[in-house]
């Protein structure tokens, strides 16, 4: 199969989560798009390895993976704790980074 | 010998310094410190005028070089002394008379509480005067010359807690500014013209220049001693200067620092000798002060003012008799020592009257007075015999020759020179008879004194005891010595100087001399003028001596109100340049503060409102800043393919 | 290698800052003093620069060279020609007489709590910025200049905005609302400048190919380094805005009067007698010295705005019912006539501009530390709250005479020479220009004697007839300084003798030789 393809469904994929982070106000759903364009990106660099024949591409998503776990542990941390003190999961709830 | 020259001026600076710095310790002896010192910068130029009358008249002048003052790439600024016959004359007069209005002084100012720092001032007076006269160079000389502004400034607003005196001294000093502009642009025009400004090369090389950078040296000179001899534009601070304590005015407003002009002048010979236009511009202003400080004095009622305006009037006859060129420069000098006698001596009457009546200056207020202050009358009488120019007296000599020297002019300005010379002998003659009248003959005027606060122009210091009878009496010894040995002067010098010439012949070494030839014989001219001063005499003796005088001046034509407003030049000033200074200034404060610094205040604000408007983006909602990331990222990668394109 | 006395003498101040800082917050006399004996240290060491500087020798002397930023071709290089000297000479002179000025501007008042340190923040920011100033006198690396040029302005915002007129000190919130308004734009005013500056030092490097001020200058005099005439004159105002925003020259000036008002006397002192001096020196030394066609170029107009300078800041003082102002307007004046005289291109001219920056500084110093006690005395700084003084404390009204006479440049005074030397120098080539500074003379004496007479003379106000004459420290503070405007009035050739050879160079980096006499020229 051609592996341009992968490329354009990581670009679906990543567009998706876009969106997502856009458009959700609900942060678990903020969170889970996120998850989304990161494995998107992930998908879009194991295909560039396939294509360039180059392990660069496959060492980079398993650093991103890393990242992604990391980011979980510390975003749901957080999100548990914001909802803790304001006993709601929307992002605009939290607008205090104003001048 | 000539290394005494820096003494001369040493004496009296080192007065000044220890009776200013000194502090409350001295005000027991500070002033006898300073007339001492006065004394012997007297005698040690009565020492080195001794030497110079040992040697011919062509080796008289002598040098003393101290030191380089301002020493910098092709300007060259020294402490030099040259001492000439000119500047002897003057030395021996500030000096001789400097030291006897210091005696004056004692008694004078016997009651004032700061009489120590009044000697530390007259002290810094004769010290800056000295250096004027002595001054080998332009720039030197100019240090004197405001040296003597300064203590002009000070003796006048000595009463400063009296605003009068205090505003009458800063407009001596703002007035005598305006003439140093002329001075310093001439010293400059001098060193771009001669690239220096000694007496030596530039008055040695002066035919060299242009005529017209002459002239422009000229000019500015004049400016230079109209400012500080009084003269027609810039004569408006003499009058007011009379708040000064009347020894500083005899002194350094009437005797010496206004001189300080026709010295100026007289010692520039060669620069106004080959620039005639400037000559004349020096005869007018001249000729044209001589008329107005003359009719001045004829309607002040203030005793001194009339002196002052006297004053004005008789250096205005030095500065035509030096816009005459070399037939008149040593008739300028010599009247201008003789009227430092007399005038000085006035003004020192003036003082010994007012001392005697509770500081009242209103003549309207004297009268009657010889009888009670016979040794002041006599000294006063001889002084005016002197300055009205009676025969055989000081005044006689020196004034007679300047009207003929006038005449002697030539051409259609001659006779026009020579006529207003002659008027200005016949109005001398009245206003000073007029003085002498309403001061010490008729009705006595005087009454109880009125209150201290309603009247103008009371010293105090001297006990002023309100409601009281002025009871004239003759004043004490310190000042009446000194009134005496000028009342000498006023009678004798001028007939000494003009035995055979002595003055000229004294003087032509540096001043050159030529003979004058008026059109008419020298003996129609004399008795022209004898015969103009008996009708001054006449004319105020009918008007104040046949009648009594009223008490309150009477409202006079207007050419009498407008002379006791000084022709209204004052008001002129004030209109034109003492308002309209305080709009400009007003005005650009607030131009300084709307435009100038409304432009930067303006674009803070400009600034301050733009990012307020960008701080709305800043809303707090991490949706709506990961937008503009997409968007930013976007338009990155756009941006980026574009180029590719391209 | 010998001492490095042009480090020495900007280090011990700099050491002074740090140890004055670090006195305990109770022992706060102690600092005063630390402070004092630092400052009196340095002046020693200026004094050893001055002996040991020699008038007839090389054009920079006692030179230290180190690299710094290598990459950048950025040299710690140090050296000083007769001017620097002299104006160090200045700086370590006025410091210790500021210090003992504000002894007690920044003592903590009732309300202050016990551990109240600024005492000390106040005598160590006045040494870092004598170290700092000192140390652009000598710096002769153009990027070591820049950094000090811009460093200076931390210390001094604070000066400004921490500590004001000891009257308003506490509880007044609107004047500590102009304090901080004043600090700020003083910071805004010099910071615009220096990033100019900083646009054009860059611009420098890229065509020069480093910072050396000596060697870019003798590369250009040799021809070797050849700039196109815009590129060079570019450069020139890059400069010189940051140099005229700091002199201050009219339109620029409008932080002056604020800053001046609001600090406390000894620091306006420090403002304008030390901190903007640092302005036209870089005129003289960078301008003239890195660019001297673009100078030329540009001298019409900067001698237009000097004389606009001069009348204009004169007649602003005229204006002014606050004696602080009124001072910082005269100084815009008398910053004026030292463009002028740097921009005049002859000897004189130059010359007196140099001593004009020393004189100035002394006699600024004098009038406003009078001026400084007068005020402490009745908390307010209108002219219209005084009146009478002289009859009261006769000491303090003849020295703040002095002082003014000193302002209008009457002779026998330091800033005649000064004065006289710039006019001539100008007249020489511009006389219409000469003519018209001239006039300056005539307004000095407007504002000065205005000034006198309305605090000094008349009847004693009821307000001030309880005013104590000058303190013996006070005393100490004006005397020496009157004595030195005395002297270098009367006998000004030490400063000459070491200010001409300089000049001499000056003259010769722009090409310029003086107008010769018309007499001697028609021979």
């Amino acid at each position: 199969m051609n592996p341009v393809n992968y490329l354009y469904l990581a670009a679906l994929l990543f567009t998706i989560g876009a969106a997502g982070v856009l458009i959700r106000r609900n942060a678990i759903i903020l969170f889970m798009c996120v998850e989304l364009m990161l494995n998107a990106c992930n998908l879009a660099l194991v295909a560039f390895s396939r294509m360039h024949g180059n392990l660069d591409g496959q060492i980079i998503a398993f650093f991103t993976m890393v990242v992604a776990a990391a980011e979980v542990v510390v975003g749901l941390a957080i999100i548990v704790s914001l909802f803790r003190a304001r006993h709601s999961a929307s992002v605009d709830d939290a607008s205090l980074m104003k001048l | 010998m000539e290394n005494l020259i820096a003494l001369l001026v040493a004496a009296p600076l080192l007065g000044a310094a220890v009776l200013l710095c000194g502090g409350r310790r001295l005000d027991k002896a500070g002033h006898w410190l300073g007339t001492l010192l006065a004394a012997a910068s007297f005698v040690v130029g009565v020492v080195l005028f001794a030497d110079m009358l040992g040697k011919g008249p062509e080796e008289r002048a002598v040098h003393q070089r101290l030191f380089s003052w301002v020493p910098v790439e092709g300007f060259q600024a020294d402490v030099a002394f040259q001492l000439d016959q000119l500047s002897m004359t003057f030395v021996l007069l500030i000096t001789g008379v400097g030291t006897l209005i210091h005696v004056y002084s004692i008694g004078y100012m016997e009651h004032d509480e700061r009489r120590r720092r009044f000697f530390g001032y007259l002290n810094l007076f004769l010290a800056a005067m000295l250096l004027l006269v002595i001054a080998d160079n332009y720039l030197l000389l100019y240090f004197g010359w405001e040296g003597v502004g300064l203590a002009s400034y000070l003796l006048i607003g000595f009463w400063q807690h009296k605003p009068s005196a205090a505003t009458a001294a800063k407009k001596a000093f703002l007035v005598n500014r305006v003439g140093d502009i002329g001075l310093s642009v001439a010293i400059m025009l001098m060193f771009t013209t001669f690239g220096t400004f000694a007496f030596g090369p530039v008055l040695g090389s002066a035919g060299e220049a242009s005529e017209g950078m002459l002239t422009a040296i000229g000019l500015m000179l004049l400016l230079a001693a109209c400012g500080k001899s009084a003269q027609v534009p810039l004569q408006s601070w003499l009058g007011d200067a009379m708040e000064g304590p009347t020894p500083v005015s005899a002194l350094i407003h009437a005797a010496t620092m206004v001189t300080a002009g026709v010295y100026l002048i007289t010692r520039s010979g060669a620069i106004f000798n080959a620039a005639p236009d400037a000559q004349l511009a020096v005869v007018v202003v001249g000729a044209v002060t001589l008329l107005f400080g003359a009719i001045v004095g004829c309607a002040k009622d203030d005793i001194k003012k009339a002196l002052a305006g006297s004053t004005m009037s008789q250096i205005g006859y030095m500065i035509l008799a030096a816009g005459l060129g070399p037939i008149g420069y040593a008739f300028a000098i010599m009247h201008l020592v003789t009227h430092g006698f007399f005038k000085a001596g006035l003004f020192l009457g003036a003082g010994s009257v007012m001392h005697g009546m509770n500081d009242e200056v209103d003549m309207r207020k004297y009268g009657g007075l010889r009888t009670y202050m016979p040794v002041t009358f006599v000294t006063f009488g001889l002084g005016y015999l002197a300055i009205i120019g009676f025969p055989g007296l000081s005044g006689f000599w020196s004034k007679d020759k300047i009207i003929e020297a006038a005449f002697a002019k030539g051409g259609t300005e001659g006779w026009i020179l020579g006529a207003v010379t002659l008027l200005g002998a016949g109005i001398t003659a009245y206003y000073m008879t007029r003085v002498m009248i309403m001061t010490f003959f008729g009705e006595k005027r005087w009454q109880p004194a009125p209150d201290p606060d309603t009247t103008a122009g009371v010293e105090p210091g001297v006990e002023a005891a309100p409601g009281e009878m002025p009871h004239p009496h003759e004043s004490p010894k310190s000042m009446t010595v000194p009134m005496i040995l000028l009342a000498f002067g006023s009678v004798f010098a001028g007939g000494l100087f003009s035995l055979n010439s002595a003055f000229v012949h004294w003087l032509e070494p540096v001043t050159d001399f030529q003979h004058g030839h008026p059109p008419v014989s020298a003996a129609v001219v004399t008795t022209a003028t004898v015969v103009v001063l008996l009708i001054g005499v006449g004319i105020a003796y009918a008007q104040y001596g046949r009648r009594p005088v009223p008490v309150v001046a009477p409202r006079g034509s207007l050419l009498t109100r407008a002379a006791r407003r000084d022709l209204l030049q004052d008001d002129f000033n004030h209109v034109v340049l003492v308002r309209g200074g305080e709009h400009l200034t007003r005005s650009l404060v607030y131009v300084d503060h709307s435009l100038v610094d409304g432009v930067v205040n303006g674009t803070a604000a400009a600034m301050g409102g733009l990012s307020g408007r960008m701080r709305k983006l800043q809303n707090g909602f991490a949706r709506s800043y990961a937008v503009s990331m997409f968007g930013g990222a976007a338009v990155l990668i756009a941006a980026t393919l574009l180029m590719r394109a391209v | 290698m010998s001492f490095p006395l042009l480090t020495a003498a900007a280090a011990l101040p700099a050491a002074g800052a740090i140890v004055t800082a670090a006195v305990p917050a109770a022992r706060r006399t102690t600092a005063k003093w630390l402070a004092l004996l630092f400052s009196l240290g340095t002046l020693a060491l200026a004094v050893a620069v001055m002996v040991r500087f020699d008038p007839g020798g090389d054009r920079y002397q006692l030179t230290e060279s180190h690299a710094w930023i290598k990459d950048f071709g950025v040299r710690y290089e140090l050296g000083v020609d007769g001017i620097g000297v002299a104006l160090i000479a200045l700086t370590a002179l006025l410091v210790p007489f500021v210090v003992l000025a504000g002894w007690h501007d920044a003592d903590p008042l009732e309300t202050h709590s016990k551990r109240w340190r600024p005492t000390q923040g106040f005598f160590a920011l006045i040494l870092m910025v004598e170290a700092m100033v000192i140390l652009s006198f000598e710096a002769t690396d153009v990027f070591l200049f820049y950094v000090l040029f811009e460093a200076m302005l931390i210390p001094m915002y604070f000066l400004i905005g921490g500590f004001g007129d000891r009257a308003h000190a506490g509880g007044d919130d609107r004047a500590a609302a102009q304090r901080s308004y004043a600090a700020v734009k003083f910071l805004l005013y010099n910071l615009a400048g220096g990033l100019v500056m900083l646009a054009a030092v860059i611009g420098l490097y890229v065509v020069a190919g480093n910072f050396s001020l000596t060697e870019i200058a003798a590369a250009r005099a040799s021809g070797e380094l050849d700039m196109a005439t815009n590129t060079e004159r570019l450069l020139f105002l890059g400069f010189f805005f940051a140099f005229a925003v700091k002199a201050p020259l009219w339109p620029l000036h409008t932080w002056l009067p604020n800053a001046m008002g609001e600090a406390t006397a000894p620091v306006a002192v420090l403002i304008t007698a030390v901190v903007d001096k640092v302005g036209t020196f870089a005129m003289l030394r960078f301008c003239l010295g890195l660019f001297p066609e673009a100078s030329r170029w540009a001298t019409p107009v900067i001698i237009v705005l000097a004389l606009v300078s001069i009348v204009y800041g004169a007649l602003l003082a005229v204006g002014q019912r606050d004696i602080k102002r009124l001072i910082a307007y005269a100084s815009i004046s008398h910053f004026g006539f030292i463009v002028l005289g740097i921009f005049a291109m002859t000897s004189q001219g130059q010359s007196g501009a140099t001593l004009y920056m020393v004189n100035h500084g002394i006699s600024t110093a004098a009038l406003m530390l009078v001026a400084g006690f007068l005020i402490s005395r009745r908390g307010s700084r209108l002219i219209a709250d005084y009146g009478g003084v002289q009859k009261v404390a006769p000491v303090l009204a003849g020295t703040f005479l002095v002082g003014g006479l000193a302002t209008l440049s009457l002779p026998g005074l330091a800033p005649f020479v000064s004065e006289f030397l710039v006019l001539v120098g100008t007249f020489a080539r511009y006389p219409v220009a000469g003519v018209v500074a001239t006039t300056g003379i005539v307004l000095a004496a407007l504002y000065t004697l205005v000034l006198y007479q309305r605090t000094m003379t008349g009847p004693v106000k009821e307000e001030v007839r309880a005013m104590p004459d000058l303190r013996p420290r006070e005393l100490a503070v004006v005397a020496p300084l009157i004595a030195l405007l005395l002297l270098l009035g009367v006998y000004p050739k030490p400063l000459t003798d070491i200010v001409n050879p300089a000049v001499r160079h000056t003259m010769s980096d722009v090409q310029q030789k003086d107008p010769r006499p018309d007499v001697e020229a028609a021979k």
